[in-house]
């Protein structure tokens, strides 16, 4: 019982450093954000889990939270901010306040949209091709059958996105040309946020 | 990253001093050693311990040079170094085996060795010049005809020199890494000075040259951008906390320096006190975050249905925030001073309730109604008193009213006028359609969607969205019919028209009706004649929108268009509405007025009568006293208007309840169970749940305000009226929100639409301040009741306060300046102001355009440019490693006679050169440049981002230990 309650008071230390010096990194995120940020991502974890320090959530588990539930980029999301070796997409509670840091109000939309392409580039090439662009517009338009655009429609909007997006013409979206596009959308800092 | 680099290099050395002289190979192992304790200290935070080991290991080194000549000697020393290092436990193999190395080396050489082991801290000092190196080699070369000849001799020295500049520059790009190099190196130069004073030429005392000072300021300052600019790189958590550990580090570490002595103390106090500031500041934001009222609930909504809806709620707590300040202003300013300081209730007539209505002055009936006591209180102009001041503050109570009207309204003003030119400088400039297809792609995902419904919902609308857009871009050109849309469009603007007619009408008849019913006398008629006008008009503003939306699907709008088409005809109805109403009150009011004067001429003969009757009765006695309560008086039409507004603002307030609770609450539990036992799915079906109506809801919240802002001059109590609604409100609608509505399919665009709703106030402000306006600046006040009372118009009481209370001067410099011969000059004046600053601000955009434009078409150019370059430099990379191969396999012939086991090592180490530019950078640079550096021949290979100049800056930038 002894070791027990080391354990977690030496968690709960390092947790409280960790908090401090994640604050002074985004400090606009109050602390108590921080905690609850911990309370929820606690909530994921496993009971054995939750003594070890850099414990890290499956993937599975973390799209089951509702604010992720319905979003159809969720397992990208989780693989973007995940730092685990395997790229199995499991978050630690470092990789979690990332997540939510980036999609907080204060980040900036520099930040907003290096992650946005990054979610969006499904095969992590660094480029958006056609076929990231078809996956992303699947996403976009639902898993239902009906809903899908068929192929010359497609075709068509990808077509008509390059010709908007791609300045240098070679087929592809870089993040250059990404951030020029979104830099100039009105909704996008208000729409990519993400709230506990 | 970085360690990554110090592998690259460290795998390389050894190779590179392998395949060349033992000279270099010594001066390379050396460098490399170096490096890799630099690169361990700074890993590990031993530094202390590695320097003083790393100091004893150079004093030994130089005790082996002067002494040494003896073969015998030297080994011990190098014998001893490795133990030593190993000792510390981090050497690798390859460490080891260039010790090996090394050792071998340092017995063969002898002397010269010594000599090479100079020159290496020249380099190491990056002082030496080329000529030096040069004599160096031949030195070597002379004595030990070892290699193959003095000519690759001397070209892989330059190939290792090459690398080392190489690696100074990567070092340099990571900036962390750059100070504590520079740092190392300056210990062991530190020793040969002390130790060495005849090698004064080659090794100079590295003091702290203003220069030097200077870049170590540099550094200094460029990690402290570091930091501020952390936040805003997209790194994961880790390296960022990492970063920004080592920057502090190295900014406390070093910042102290720069001032010496009490310098450096005030500048350790500085510092201090803006960590603590900024700690405060932090707290502080934190503190004002958490004031924020109903953040949390906002942004629970916000996550179920998107930030449309949110927008709403966010606005209806902005609204709620303005009329607080009104609510502060007339409270403090009017209404307090007079209840506390002015005559109590019953002093006087007008403060009191007449004899007639005395009975029923308590009923409920009456009190909702805001009659009786409700009627004779502060809650309305009729009560306040024209006493010029008011206690014993002397408080200009008049004066402090009219103050407090004007001044509500010029608050509305500008904070609505200040908030929409915020929200257009952060939309900028984003109205340009030039990324219609890549918006819709790329930004079209609310991520805040947390609501499975809400989620489908938005697919939907995003498949349609994209299925119009290419249908659009299709048919751009193509339009069937058009003749028929027109007169469908046509039709539908004429049914809306007749219904705004239609209802503008009934409302002035039923005006006109009921003020029939009030002479009348309201206790004949039924409640629903009484409530008539209130009524018609929540029940016109219900149903007529309901009726414009099923007009609109004649005209064969796109949905934002047709939209907009629908807010503009609510807006046009509520105003219709208002305005009709609004004329009703003033026929009201003249016939107020007509009465007034009979009642006033009755006054005064009644007055005159009991007069005479006192006088004749007796003289002596003091005047007969009347109680207020039968004193007659004059109809008052200032509260009467008052009190329409407020019974408009109840009823109002009542019909959004009761359509909240009826036509979300009970349809939603209808829904939800009579579907267990319906024939259809009423879910999904036709009544289905309600949607939540963000337009609706924000045009409704508008035109309220509109009513506040036009009342509030007869009704001080409106603002506070408006508080109550507003939050209650604030608590149902969020409440309706969350349990009984279903997210709406059509989703308005939150950021886009605000300020077209801040227009909308805008003009209902403006448009409910002029009846307002003209009815204080043209209206005489009621002679009898309300703080103008007995002057010819309102605005009088500035001219009585000027003429009263402030120096003549004053009164004659007013006069002045409200000389029309002043005025119109200077308001033609504004108006040229406005006129040039509209001209320049659209030119200043045509301007902008442009730039835009020209700014992109260079972007295309530079990208073609980069481009070709970038091949063009692929192309010779390619080439060099050609060479390079070719190069490295007569050089492997050569070598390999003599040393065996090396050279298989070498090769095994060498990488294949592969054509991926990206990730092989290391290893296509190091061929590249030895290439460059071997062949003395051909073009100048370019490559990417790799400037071939380089600076000796790294191993100079002096040590700070030494203080």
């Amino acid at each position: 019982f002894c070791g027990l309650l080391l354990t977690t008071a030496k968690y709960n230390l390092k947790l409280k450093t960790s908090t401090w010096e994640l604050r002074r990194v985004n400090f606009r995120k109050s602390r108590s954000q921080n905690i609850s940020a911990h309370k929820r991502f606690t909530e994921l974890l496993e009971k054995h889990e939750k003594e070890q320090i850099d414990a890290r959530v499956p993937i599975g588990r973390i799209i089951t939270l509702p604010e992720l539930k319905s979003n159809p980029f969720k397992e990208r999301i989780c693989q973007v901010f995940s730092t685990s070796e395997q790229k199995d997409g499991s978050l630690t509670f470092e990789d979690f306040l990332d997540l939510l840091s980036a999609f907080s109000d204060s980040a900036t939309l520099e930040i907003k949209s290096h992650y946005a392409f990054r979610i969006f580039d499904f095969d992590d090439d660094g480029t958006l091709d056609c076929a990231d662009l078809e996956k992303l517009v699947n996403c976009l338009t639902g898993e239902t059958n009906d809903a899908k655009l068929s192929s010359t429609e497609m075709k068509q909007l990808i077509s008509n996105i390059l010709e908007e997006s791609d300045i240098d013409k070679d087929g592809t979206v870089n993040l250059s040309e990404f951030q020029h596009v979104i830099s100039r959308s009105p909704d996008f800092v208000s729409s990519f946020k993400i709230v506990l | 990253m970085v360690e990554k680099f110090f592998q690259d290099h460290e795998r390389k050395m050894p190779r590179d001093s392998l395949i060349t002289s033992e000279n270099d190979s010594e001066q390379d192992a050396d460098l490399s050693l170096q490096e890799e304790h630099e690169s361990k200290t700074h890993r590990t935070k031993r530094r202390d311990g590695d320097r003083q080991k790393k100091k004893r290991r150079n004093e030994r080194r130089k005790g082996g040079t002067r002494a040494g000549e003896g073969e015998e000697d030297l080994q011990a020393v190098s014998e001893k170094r490795e133990r030593s290092k190993r000792k510390r436990a981090k050497s690798k193999q390859e460490t080891s085996r260039r010790e090996n190395n090394e050792e071998e080396e340092a017995q063969l050489t002898g002397g010269k060795g010594t000599k090479a082991r100079k020159d290496i801290r020249n380099e190491k000092t990056r002082r030496m010049e080329k000529e030096e190196v040069r004599e160096v080699d031949e030195n070597v070369d002379k004595g030990k005809k070892k290699q193959g000849s003095t000519k690759k001799g001397e070209k892989k020295e330059d190939g290792g020199k090459q690398l080392v500049k190489e690696k100074a520059r990567d070092i340099k790009k990571k900036k962390h890494k750059k100070a504590e190099t520079s740092s190392e190196p300056e210990t062991s130069e530190e020793d040969d000075d002390e130790e060495e004073d005849n090698d004064k030429d080659v090794v100079r005392p590295e003091c702290l040259s203003p220069e030097e000072l200077e870049k170590l300021k540099e550094a200094v300052d460029e990690r402290k951008k570091l930091i501020q600019s952390l936040r805003g790189k997209p790194w994961p958590m880790k390296k960022k906390l990492v970063t920004l550990r080592e920057s502090q580090e190295f900014v406390e570490k070093y910042e102290g320096a720069l001032g010496k002595g009490k310098g450096r103390k005030l500048y350790a106090y500085k510092v201090l006190m803006t960590k603590k500031w900024m700690k405060f500041q932090r707290d502080f934001e934190n503190f004002k975050t958490a004031c924020i009222p109903w953040e949390m609930k906002i942004k629970e909504i916000e996550s179920h249905f998107g930030s449309s809806v949110a927008s709403y709620f966010i606005f209806l707590r902005w609204m709620y925030g303005i009329n607080m300040i009104l609510f502060g202003l007339t409270f403090g300013l009017v209404m307090v001073p007079e209840a506390l300081m002015g005559r109590p209730y019953g002093s006087m007539p007008r403060k009191t309730v007449p004899r007639a209505e005395e009975a029923s002055a308590m009923d409920f009936a009456v009190l909702w109604d805001f009659g009786g006591y409700a009627q004779y209180s502060v809650l309305f102009y009729g009560y306040y008193n024209n006493q010029r001041t008011v206690g014993w503050l002397k408080f200009r109570m008049p004066l402090s009213y009219f103050l407090v009207g004007v001044g509500t309204v010029a608050y509305s003003y500008m904070v609505v006028i200040r908030t929409m030119a915020r929200n257009a400088n952060e939309s900028g400039v984003g109205d340009d359609n030039s990324f219609n297809f890549s918006w819709k792609m790329f930004t079209s995902w609310d991520y805040l969607i947390g609501n499975a419904e809400t989620a489908d919902n938005k697919f939907a609308s995003i498949t349609t969205s994209f299925k119009e857009a290419i249908l659009e871009e299709q048919e751009s050109h193509k339009d069937d019919n058009i003749h028929l849309t027109r007169f469908l469009r046509v039709l539908a603007n004429f049914l809306v028209l007749c219904c705004l007619a239609g209802s503008g009408y009934l409302i002035y008849f039923v005006v006109r009706r009921s003020q029939k019913f009030a002479l009348d006398g309201l206790e004949n008629h039924t409640w629903w004649e009484r409530n008539e006008v209130n009524m018609v008009m929540s029940l016109l503003g219900m149903f007529c929108p309901m009726l414009f939306d099923v007009i609109s699907t004649l005209e064969n709008y796109h949905p934002r268009v047709a939209l907009q088409w629908q807010l503009g005809r609510i807006f046009a109805l509520f105003l219709g509405n208002l305005y009709t109403f609004i004329i009703a009150l003033m026929d009201e009011i003249n016939l107020k007025r007509k009465e007034e004067k009979v009642v006033k001429f009755n006054i005064t003969m009644w007055e005159a009568s009991l007069y005479n009757g006192t006088v004749l009765e007796n003289s002596t006695a003091p005047p007969v006293t009347i109680h207020p309560a039968d004193v007659p008086r004059g109809p008052c039409w200032e509260t009467m208007v008052g009190q329409e507004f407020v019974r408009l603002i109840i009823s109002d307030t009542m019909t959004t309840y009761i359509t909240l609770l009826i036509g979300d609450f009970l349809r939603a539990v209808l829904v939800r169970f009579l579907n267990y036992c319906w024939c259809w799915d009423l879910e999904a079906g036709f009544p289905s749940y309600s949607e939540f109506d963000v337009s609706g809801n924000v045009l409704g919240l508008i035109f309220n305000q509109g009513m506040i802002w036009m009342g509030s001059f007869y009704a001080p109590c409106l603002p506070a009226l408006n508080v109550i609604r507003l939050h209650v409100s604030m608590y149902l609608q969020c409440w309706a929100v969350m349990c009984c509505n279903v997210p709406q399919e059509r989703v308005f665009k939150a950021s886009g639409s605000n300020n077209f709703y801040m227009a909308m106030l805008l003009v209902i402000l403006f448009l409910s301040t002029l009846p307002a306006i003209y009815t204080i600046v043209s209206i005489p006040p009621s002679f009898d009741c309300g703080p103008f009372s007995g002057k010819n118009r309102m605005f009088d009481v500035i001219h009585e306060t000027l003429e009263s209370d402030f120096p003549p001067w004053f009164s004659k410099v007013f006069s002045y300046a409200s000389n029309p011969g002043l005025v119109l000059p200077f308001i033609l004046l504004m108006v040229l102001a406005i006129y040039y600053l509209q001209s320049t601000s659209k030119s200043y955009r045509e301007a902008n355009v442009e730039l835009k434009k020209k700014l992109q078409m260079q972007n295309e150019e530079n990208k073609r440019k980069n481009k070709r370059a970038a091949l063009k430099a692929q192309m010779d990379l390619e080439e060099a490693r050609k060479t390079a191969q070719e190069q490295q396999r007569n050089n492997n012939a050569s070598v390999q006679d003599q040393e065996d086991d090396t050279d298989i090592h070498v090769s095994g180490q060498n990488p294949p050169p592969v054509g991926g530019r990206g990730s092989q950078m290391p290893s296509s640079r190091d061929s590249g440049s030895r290439t460059h550096d071997r062949g003395n021949h051909g073009p100048s290979g370019y490559l990417p981002g790799f400037a071939r100049q380089t600076e000796p800056r790294m191993y100079r930038v002096p040590s700070l230990q030494r203080h």
